[in-house]
């Protein structure tokens, strides 16, 4: 048993290996791996005895699962309406072209995620941006490539 | 018993009835398409719509999920019902309209136009194969995936799966799997070369296809249909 298989098992004891509690299941997988191994979900279909199916179905719903490995950073770009109409979509164009990825996707280097997000919540600050919880207010164009070199360096200053 | 109206008639259902199963009992026709006796209600093609309460209350449920209970006031065939339901025709012709069923549909309630832009997806999410492969199969091998446009039914991973025993339960109750005849005009979206006729080719020569072998080039389902005596109540209840 591989230590993978080992720490799922663990998540699951922690749940008592409730069929209820699969969505705290995945979460924890999600949170520990960045996304969710397919062997991870067999084995928990395995474990709670649901359809592999059920778990594909749960784990595609919820935005906050991904079955494709995430980047180290998420960045979210807001295109609620408010944002919308402060030019939200010129920024996430600009994102796209400066990752070189679509909505949606991870770069190849695995260090961003580009995801939309139809309102936070906060309009009277936009266009939002948001990398790791980090909230950029009354974004432009111009500042995108600046906020992506911060990620960068704050990668770099780690190593 | 529950006693309730349907169409001016008292009616009685037992526990645990729906509308629908109701009115199949008294010999009332709703039309249905997600809805399989074998298969637990689902209430995706809202095409068994019907309007319960009055005036301004009036209100329409699929009749397939909504359960009779006493005292209700249960009209089948309204104006609203069947604008609805044209509707909701039109909107899956969009969808998949080389689906036999579905332009079976059409032409049998009159829907002659499709408004929409014709997406050619060949799955309309009812929901039918999910469920007959789960209730009657016990195989659960394909089911929904993701949400709003992006949803989809497919295996996990979208590889074959290990549960999946190749029994075709699922394509033999598709609505959608099943092409339409080629007709006078097979690139419409609308075929409705059944319409003028009474009962539907489709609905009645299933294996054929067509019934005269050659798919509408004899021309007899494009005829105008002779004017017949009650045809005039049917215009005033369109
Ligand atoms: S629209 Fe962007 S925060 Fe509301
Ligand atoms: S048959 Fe009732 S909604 Fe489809």
């Amino acid at each position: 048993m591989n230590v993978e298989t080992q720490k799922v098992k663990i998540f699951m004891q922690k749940h008592d290996n409730q069929k209820r509690a699969l969505i705290s299941i995945l979460q924890d997988i999600q949170a520990e791996f960045n996304y969710l191994p397919k062997e991870a979900l067999q084995d928990v279909a395995k474990t709670l005895e649901i359809p592999l199916i059920h778990i594909i179905g749960v784990a595609t719903f919820y935005r906050s699962f991904s079955l494709e490995p995430r980047g180290k950073h998420q960045a979210t770009v807001c295109t609620g309406t408010a944002c919308h109409v402060r030019g939200g979509p010129k920024i996430l164009d600009e994102f796209e072209r400066k990752l070189g990825v679509e909505a949606g996707h991870t770069t190849e280097d695995r260090q961003f995620t580009l995801e939309t997000v139809a309102c936070l919540g906060c309009c009277a600050i936009g266009p939002v941006v948001v990398v790791d919880n980090e909230y950029f207010a009354h974004t432009s164009i111009r500042e995108v490539g600046s906020i992506l070199k911060k990620y960068r360096k704050k990668e770099k200053d780690n190593e | 018993m529950i006693k309730f109206i349907m169409n001016g008639l008292e009616v009685q259902a037992e526990e645990g009835w729906s509308i629908l199963e109701t009115a199949k009992f008294y010999g009332l026709e709703i039309p249905t398409l997600c809805y399989n006796e074998g298969l637990s209600p689902y209430g995706g093609c809202r095409l068994c719509l019907v309007e319960i309460g009055e005036g301004p209350r009036a209100k329409l449920v699929s009749s397939c999920t909504y359960p009779a209970e006493e005292g209700l006031f249960v009209r089948t065939d309204t104006n609203r019902v069947i604008k609805a339901r044209r509707m909701m025709i039109e909107l899956m012709l969009s969808v998949a309209p080389g689906s036999k069923v579905i332009q079976d549909l059409a032409s049998k309630f009159g829907v002659k136009q499709m408004r929409f832009e014709v997406r050619n997806e060949e799955c309309i999410l009812c929901g039918l194969c999910v469920r007959i492969c789960a209730e009657q199969m016990d195989a659960h091998a394909i089911g929904f995936q993701n949400r709003g446009h992006k949803k989809k039914i497919s295996t996990p991973f979208d590889i074959r799966s290990d549960v999946c025993r190749h029994c075709g339960a699922c394509m033999y109750i598709c609505p959608a799997c099943q092409l339409r005849c080629q007709g006078p005009d097979a690139d419409t979206a609308v075929c409705n070369a059944c319409l003028t006729m009474d009962p539907t080719c489709l609905d009645t020569y299933d294996e054929l296809q067509c019934w005269m072998y050659d798919a509408g080039k004899c021309g007899t389902c494009v005829q105008e249909k002779p004017e017949k005596p009650n045809s005039e109540d049917n215009e005033k209840t369109a």
